[in-house]
């Protein structure tokens, strides 16, 4: 018998509250399968099981606020007889969902619990929904799902505003309650990995003339629907030399790192109107340029008005931030616990730079590394920068 | 295809930043300072932007032309230019 388990959908999570099952018991799932909905700070998850079988049980029902590592359901592993079988521990040959975060949420300081539970009073309602009704003017209690139990979409609110035209805006309900949640997500996670993480911080300038010559000439050839973000190729480079330097890629955990095999890249991501997640692209070391673009759409796309999947949120193995885009030139950041880097990319500008002992004019990155100092040192940190520069001098071998 | 005059340019404008930033009111842009300085977009929203524009009016905008899409005069200015040079 699998025991599927409430994940740790990321540092900053206690409990979640389970919205919705996408399973009932007698169905068929697959390794992957969304099979939950569960709602958290940073809003809706879908909740992705990592076991192929048959669903025997499910344990907790709907509207339940669930603290992270309860059992959920039980699941009849393939070729188990419905007759249970003796409880086993979950294997770990499942690392996705169950593994690292999951003993972190203890540590989590106890306002954050108060936080959750000052939401499960409107739970069914997607963020993009509820960042919807804020909008429209839409008393988001009023709107009703379009089938009992389900979550609150997008569409239910327009059917509600529409209900309400040209009754003047009246008052603007969810706004800061979505923020205020947000940011105690962001400030639990924050403050310990300030409080337990200690970071050191390094920098290099990169000369990214040639890289960003390649991007130039190669969406030149390219219509604007397949043209490739300035960030996608630094991706690459990024996932490729953490490669060379395992102990930036994966986890601290009870008091020893934990090294991973694949890249999952963070991608840090702004909501609009505020608040941040760093979702991860899986195996971001083994795809193409064009998977990479069309993976950071994807996701970007469902953190700004969709949902994003369990296993995006609790398995990214180091992050990624680029502030580049709002012109700073380079960004020290925070490590989101409990990984052991973050790696930052600041804004190109044309800057003066010395090659063969005359100053020329060449595109010049800041990239930054922060990292913890238990896991790496600096020397290791600085070759990571180094094989960072190397690999981006050789754009046309990122692909 | 269509020729556009500068109040349906600016429309489909409006449109196409409404899809991507909500929030957008466009009585409150400043048709003479940059948009990314008024709006919160980042280079995603910018693509995806160009690309609403593409679809909207059939003109595909190279990354060199991208600068001429600074502020909501210009654009308009160059999309007008655009649509007619393709008649």
């Amino acid at each position: 018998m699998y025991e599927f388990h409430m994940p740790s959908l990321g540092a900053d999570m206690e409990a979640g509250t389970l919205v919705e099952w996408l399973i009932k018991p007698g169905d068929e799932v697959q390794r992957g399968q969304v099979v939950a909905v569960v709602e958290t700070q940073k809003g809706a998850v879908d909740v992705e099981i990592w076991e192929a079988g048959t669903v025997d049980k499910l344990v907790v029902v709907t509207g339940r606020k669930v603290p992270v590592g309860e059992l959920l359901a039980l699941l009849r592993t393939v070729g188990e007889p419905a007759a249970a079988a003796p409880e086993t521990p979950k294997t770990p040959g499942t690392p996705h969902v169950a593994t690292a975060p999951a003993i972190t949420a203890a540590a989590l300081p106890r306002a954050e619990a108060a936080a959750v539970s000052a939401v499960s009073a409107r739970l069914r309602v997607s963020p993009s929904a509820r960042k919807l009704a804020e909008e429209l003017g839409v008393d988001i209690a009023s709107v009703q799902a379009a089938e009992p139990g389900a979550v609150i979409s997008r569409a239910d609110v327009e059917r509600a505003a529409q209900a309400k035209t040209l009754t003047p805006v009246a008052a603007k309900p969810a706004a800061p309650d979505w923020h205020a949640q947000m940011r105690m997500a962001i400030a639990a996670a924050m403050s310990r990995s300030k409080r337990e993480i200690p970071h050191y911080y390094l920098a290099t300038n990169i000369d990214v003339t040639a890289v960003s010559s390649w991007l130039e000439t190669e969406n030149l050839k390219r219509s604007v629907t397949e043209r490739l973000l300035p960030v996608v190729p630094f991706m690459k480079a990024v996932a490729l030399a953490l490669r060379e330097v395992p102990e930036l890629n994966g986890f601290w955990i009870d008091g020893a790192l934990r090294s991973s095999a694949s890249v999952h890249l963070g991608m840090a991501i702004a909501m609009r109107g505020g608040g941040l997640v760093a979702p991860a692209i899986h195996d971001a070391d083994r795809k193409s340029l064009d998977q990479l673009m069309a993976d950071l759409r994807d996701l970007i796309t469902r953190v700004r008005s969709g949902r994003l999947r369990s296993s995006e949120m609790s398995d990214p193995t180091v992050t990624f931030t680029s502030l580049g885009e709002q012109g700073v030139e380079g960004v020290f950041g925070v490590i989101y616990p409990p990984q052991v880097a973050i790696v930052g990319l600041g804004k190109i500008t044309e800057r003066p730079w010395v090659e063969g002992g005359a100053v020329v004019v060449r595109k010049v990155a800041t990239a930054t590394l922060a990292a913890d100092h238990r896991a790496s040192d600096g020397h290791r940190g600085g070759l990571f920068l180094a094989a960072l520069d190397r690999l981006l001098q050789e754009p046309e071998r990122l692909r | 295809m269509t020729l556009y005059n500068r109040e349906q340019i600016q429309d489909i404008i409006f449109d196409a930043l409404g899809a991507i930033a909500p929030e957008v009111e466009p009585a409150m842009i400043a048709p003479d300072r940059p948009l990314r300085e008024q709006i919160d977009i980042d280079s995603f929203d910018f693509l995806n932007f160009i690309i609403r524009l593409h679809e909207t009016l059939g003109i595909d905008i190279p990354e060199k032309d991208y600068a001429e899409l600074l502020t909501l005069n210009s654009a308009v200015e160059y999309l007008v230019r655009r649509c007619a040079a393709d008649q």
